[in-house]
């Protein structure tokens, strides 16, 4: 299939089931659908570097929250200009633009935050690179708190709703098709040679802190994106969207999926979306829940659910779950 | 001034000298012997070639460029290339991918190209597959392209990691006991292999070997270090009588 066709059979498919999945199951679903939908760009993104590159990062919620407020800000204050400047446009392409001046910014600005915690933290291996992005993450939230102008501990809202099932689908798709060419490139078997092997990887030339931070980069990008899309949706941010708890459950639908599988990341978070929304009304035990859920898996399938099964290309077996 | 220059290199180990004041030269073409007993500090001398460890004292020259104060990537791109020990091959990658992740060194594929999966990277991947197929023909892997590397026999790995250090093109290559575990006739061939590689590649090879019968059999220049000194330097017939070389050798047994 020629790509154009694909992207524009997918662009009017998304069309029509925005104009009528709301009424097909309801507001509450769908709001869970769109959920769904950011969690996947999540746990796709963070697969890069989790699961692809084999480090470990629990700080992704961070770069959500860079990329949500970001956004956020950008659209609410400079809202009023873009749409002044775009006046000749309809209502619908003028709140297109916005979005999309929301998500371009949302990811340079977690790109480069990425990048700031990539630089000298990938130098560091295992443990302490987990202990890094994961101040990292509480860093920021903390900054957000202090914030005034982004709400702070009251949170941030009066957000202008841009974003619904079309445009956070649409980012999944991309999310997705990007994620799967990549590791399908000599950048996915560079990532993968470093989680293989980081001495034999470099003694072949593979510049591992090169693609370390690169990774990280373009995991970051996503993950701002994904924030961009999840404010613009919820029209409110609250810096307890972006708890520790957060990167713990992406890492869980990584986990679940299997480590370095696409696949493997869209059904973890699928699932875990799905049921951190069942059992809500459980609070804060779903976490102990899903802790039990965890490890059980590392016992019984530690490759995950999926392992290194893939949709699009055959390979012989499962990489070893790092 | 030969193509790869090493000069008065010491390595420490804390109180421990690996290397000291170690002097190598190997001229274009050369297949090098580098011999000694166990813990002689064989593997040291390689690891401070490519980089892997820093030099105490001392310097490494490729083709008149210092390369001992960079990092190993950038040792590998300007043309020195290995082999290790203990294999290190990517476990989770097929036996053609592990070849194509070297090919890549050499052909540079854009960010965008890749993301956007266009023609150009296309084309390019073809001639990546194309030239690691080429290679594992040659060292009779290619049956086995798409199994796992981690699943073929002890040998075929071997040979596997030298078509993998091959396919980054390098100007130097060292293979670091290329026969170990290998029975007497699987190493006469792999002898054979590496010689016509020389030949064929117009390289230069480091051969290191702790069983002097595999080195003597192929090796035009032989150095001998024992406690990371050199003992003894010549022709394999001079390294053969050489009072200090059957000392070493004995002694260390
Ligand atoms: N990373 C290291 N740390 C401490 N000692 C080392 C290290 N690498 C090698 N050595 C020591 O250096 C000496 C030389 O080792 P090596 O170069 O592996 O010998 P060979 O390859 O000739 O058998 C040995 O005594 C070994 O124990
Ligand atoms: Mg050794």
């Amino acid at each position: 299939m020629k790509k154009w066709v694909f992207w524009l059979v997918a662009l009017a498919a998304l069309a029509a089931m925005e104009s009528s999945l709301r009424g097909l199951i309801g507001a509450y679903n769908y709001q869970i659908v769109i959920l769904v939908g950011i969690n996947i760009i999540l746990a796709v993104s963070l697969n890069l570097i989790n699961g692809y590159t084999g480090q470990f990062s629990i700080g992704h919620a961070g770069f959500y929250a860079v990329g949500a407020y970001t956004s956020a800000s950008l659209v609410f204050y400079g809202g009023p200009a873009i749409r002044g400047a775009t006046a000749f446009l309809p209502q619908i392409a003028q709140n297109a633009v916005l979005l999309l001046a929301g998500i371009f910014a949302a990811a340079i600005a977690a790109g480069i935050a990425g990048w700031a915690v990539g630089i000298p933290s990938l130098r560091l291996r295992g443990d302490y690179l987990a202990i890094v992005t994961l101040g990292f993450g509480e860093i920021i939230r903390v900054l957000i708190l202090n914030i005034d102008a982004i709400g702070g501990s009251r949170g941030f809202s009066g957000i202008p709703q841009l974003s619904n099932f079309f445009w956070v689908y649409l980012v999944v798709l991309i999310t997705v098709v990007t994620v799967h060419n990549l590791v399908n490139s000599s950048y996915g078997r560079a990532f993968i040679s470093i989680r293989d092997d980081e001495i034999a990887a470099e003694a072949m030339g593979v510049d591992t802190t090169r693609y370390k931070v690169m990774s990280f980069v373009i995991s970051s990008m996503f993950a701002g994106i994904a924030g961009s899309l999840f404010g613009h949706y919820t029209m409110y941010l609250h810096p307890n969207s972006f708890l520790f708890t957060t990167s713990f459950y992406l890492i869980i639908m990584i986990v679940i999926g299997g480590l370095g599988s696409i696949e493997g990341a869209i059904l973890g978070a699928v699932l875990v979306t799905v049921l951190l929304e069942v059992f809500r009304e459980f609070g804060a035990f779903r976490l102990v829940n899903f802790s039990i859920l965890l490890v059980l898996i590392m016992i019984y399938r530690p490759q995950g659910l999926l392992g290194a099964w893939t949709l699009f290309r055959p390979r012989k077996a499962a990489p070893a779950a790092k | 001034m030969g193509i790869l220059d090493v000069r008065n290199c010491t390595k420490r180990f804390g109180g421990l000298i690996a290397v000291k004041a170690l002097d190598m030269c190997l001229n274009q073409g050369d297949l090098y012997g580098l011999i000694g007993p166990n813990g002689a500090g064989k593997t040291t001398v390689f690891n401070l070639i490519t980089g892997v460890y820093k030099t105490d004292e001392g310097s490494i020259e490729l083709d008149g460029r210092t390369i001992h104060r960079s990092k190993p990537s950038s040792i590998a791109s300007l043309g020195i290339s290995r082999t290790f020990q203990n294999i290190r091959l990517f476990r989770s990658m097929t036996v053609l991918e592990n070849v194509k992740v070297a090919r890549h060194m050499r052909k540079k594929q854009g960010i965008v190209d890749a993301i956007v999966h266009t023609r150009h990277l296309k084309s390019e991947e073809d001639e990546i597959e194309r030239d690691a197929m080429q290679l594992l023909k040659i060292f009779n892997l290619d049956a086995r392209a798409d199994e796992l590397a981690f699943n073929l026999p002890y040998g075929s790995q071997r040979r596997l990691e030298i078509a993998r250090a091959l396919a980054t093109a390098p100007k130097v290559l060292l293979l670091d006991e290329p026969a170990a575990g290998m029975n007497p006739q699987e190493s006469l061939e792999l002898m054979r292999l590496i010689r016509s590689i020389r030949d064929e590649f117009h390289i230069t090879i480091l051969l290191v070997e702790h069983n002097m019968k595999v080195v003597m059999g192929v090796c035009e220049k032989i150095q001998v270090i024992d406690y990371g000194e050199t003992i003894a330097l010549g022709t394999p017939r001079e390294i053969q009588g050489n009072p200090k070389v059957i000392e070493a050798y004995l002694g260390g047994a």
